[in-house]
Order: structure tokens, then sequence, then C-alpha cells
């Protein structure tokens, strides 16, 4: 049989990946415990099946849907399944990604990390409905592809593609909720958003802002002519 | 210079935004990744916009990371240590011998589901 003595070595590691994953699903400590829990022992005896060489990670997650969907889901009278319209395009940055550039010297990243607590962006993923909130994990926090994603939840690529985006976007509408409470902008913007750029004049003297240096996300690079450009994020988990 | 936008870049904004997603998710094709990648070197708000979206992403995944409860580790570490234990017997078993067995774990991994 596979080696169940291995299990423990590949799959204890991303327990924290699943764990997070478990709270935003389940939105309670004890719940996502058992979650978690529950899903190791079903892979531990699944691990048999298990394709040595394809993503353990992946499979893992499909094992955690999986067991949230049939024990957790099936608690709730009705699943949260409620629809989400298509949603505005660059919600948060047509109202807020004129400031980030208030504070010279610092990147974006570190503006959105102050506008946010942990607490404020927890909510936001977890005020999702549960189909666009899967996604969202997936992708966002998890960096699986779309193809890994459509495997996980057993979708196909193009409900994982509109599920994504229209999570993301009532994302960013929960997230500028959270800004407007804290006086980061005012509620009238909404009313009017400024189209394609934010609020400010863009010129040659932008090139100041402190660039990413995670390697998890887009960066940018210096290319020979001596311009940035932007190269997406790898996926992880592949 | 100054990036403006005029007619001519008007509809390659309209297609950049269009792919904003899939190239941030790194799930365009090479070509189309290229053609973006141009729009966004010559054109400076839409590379702002997609940066800001790139680094609000990670900023959610940052800010949804967890710590795992020691007792929720030890008691799964517990766990598992506990079903090895009921699994040994078994592959222990007399007359197969330890090269035997692993060649016949990894066929039956290889023929398991997907």
């Amino acid at each position: 049989m596979a080696d169940q003595a291995q299990f423990a070595d590949q799959a204890m590691p991303l327990m924290g990946s699943l764990y997070s994953a478990a709270l935003r699903m389940t939105r309670n400590p004890a719940d996502a415990e058992d979650l978690v829990q529950e899903t190791y022992l079903r892979a531990y005896r699944g691990f048999p099946n298990f394709e040595e060489g394809t993503n353990l990670k992946a499979w893992l997650y499909r094992i955690l849907t999986n067991t949230f969907i049939n024990t957790y889901r099936a608690k709730q009278r009705r699943p949260d399944e409620t629809e989400l319209d298509e949603g505005e395009n660059l919600f948060l940055y047509r109202r807020l990604g004129g400031l980030e550039a208030a504070t010279a010297g610092r990147s974006a990243e570190d503006e959105l990390m102050d506008w946010f607590t942990d607490g404020q962006v927890k909510q936001a993923v977890e005020s999702l409905p549960e189909n666009f909130r899967l996604p969202v994990l997936l992708a966002d926090v998890e960096g699986f592809s779309y193809k890994e994603i459509a495997e996980i939840l057993e979708v196909p690529i193009g409900t994982v593609m509109s599920r994504l985006h229209r999570g993301r976007k009532a994302l960013q509408k929960q997230l500028y909720e959270f800004a407007t409470q804290r006086g980061l902008a005012s509620p009238g913007d909404e009313d009017s958003p400024v189209g394609h750029h934010p609020p400010r004049t863009v010129s040659s003297d932008d090139e100041s802002a402190t660039l990413p240096d995670d390697d998890k996300g887009p960066k940018r690079t210096e290319s020979s002519a001596g311009t940035e450009t932007l190269t997406p994020a790898p996926v992880a988990g592949t | 210079m100054a990036h403006h936008l005029d007619d001519h870049h008007h509809g390659k904004c309209e297609e950049a935004l269009q792919n904003l997603y899939s190239y941030i998710d790194g799930e365009l094709t090479d070509d189309r990744r290229g053609l973006i990648k141009r729009h966004l070197d010559d054109c400076n708000p839409c590379f702002e916009a997609f940066d800001f979206e790139a680094e609000l992403r990670i900023v959610i995944s940052h800010r949804c990371r967890e710590e795992v409860p020691d007792s929720l580790r030890q008691r799964i570490a517990e766990q598992l240590a506990e079903l090895d234990k009921l699994c040994e017997p078994l592959s222990s078993h007399p007359g197969e011998g330890a090269a035997d067995s692993s060649s016949a774990s990894s066929e039956h991994a290889s023929s398991g589901e997907r």
C-alpha cells in the first residue's frame, strides 16, 4: 500500500493553510478545528489512492471542500448560494487608488495593509456567499490556478472564472464600506466614480512608488529600455 | 513623458481591463500576456490600476493567514501516529521483503483514481 508513514511528513506542513481556509469556510474556530481534523483523517485513509507526483495540496483542499460541503453545509437548511451581479471593474481603485500615493516612499501594499485590519479583510471574505467565497479563497489566498480550482470544487472552469470575478468585486465593495466607516473615503464617492483613473494626475514622477518585493505578487522589473514592467504572479501550488 | 488617454489608447485600455484578472492570475496565453504587458509598459494609468489590484490581492492573502492552535496540531499528530501503529502489523507481514512491498505500493498509487 502507499506509504502512509510518509503522509504526516508531507501533509502536516500544509495544516496552516488548510486551517486558514477552514476558518473562512465555517466562520468559527470550533467547527474549523473539527473540519481540519476530519480532513486529515479522511486524507490519511485515502492516501493510498493519492497519485504520487501530483499536487498534494490541491488533493487535500478537495477533501477539505468536500468535507465542508457534506458535513457543515448539510447542517444549513438552505445553502448560501446567493447570486451576485456582474459588479464594477476596479471598484476600490476608482475610489481609493488616489490615496495610495499620499505618503511618499510607501508602496501601495503598505498603504493597503494600513487601510484594512486583519479582522476587516477576514470579515469581508466571510461576507461573500459561499459559492463565491470558495473560489476567492482558493485563488487569492491559496494561489491555485483556475484549473485546480475547477477540480477542487468540481465545477467548469468558466464557472470558476465568473464566480471569482464577481466574488472579488463584491469583496472590494465590502472593503470600501469599511474604508468609508473609517473615514478614508466619503460615502458620496460611490455615486460618482471617477472613471478609469484615480483622482490624481499621473506624471513621470510617479515612478517613485516603492515596489513590492514579495515574490508572490506581480512586480516591476527593469527592462533593457529602462522602463518598468509588471509581470503576473506565479501560481502557487503547481 | 506624461501618459494620457487619447482615442488610440482607449480601446487598448478597455481590452487590458477585460483581461485584468486573467493577467494577474497568470492565466493568459503567452501571446495575450505579451499584448497586455506591452500596453502596460506604455500606459501608466493602466499599470497603476493593475498594480493596485495585484497588491490588494497580496494584502488579502496576508491578512487571511491563521496560526494553527497547538492543541489541534498535537491532536492530529497523535491520531495519525495512532493510525500508523495500527497499520504496522500489515506492512511487516512475514514473507514480504521491504523492496517488494515498496514497488507494490508505487504501482498501487499510480493506478489510483485521477
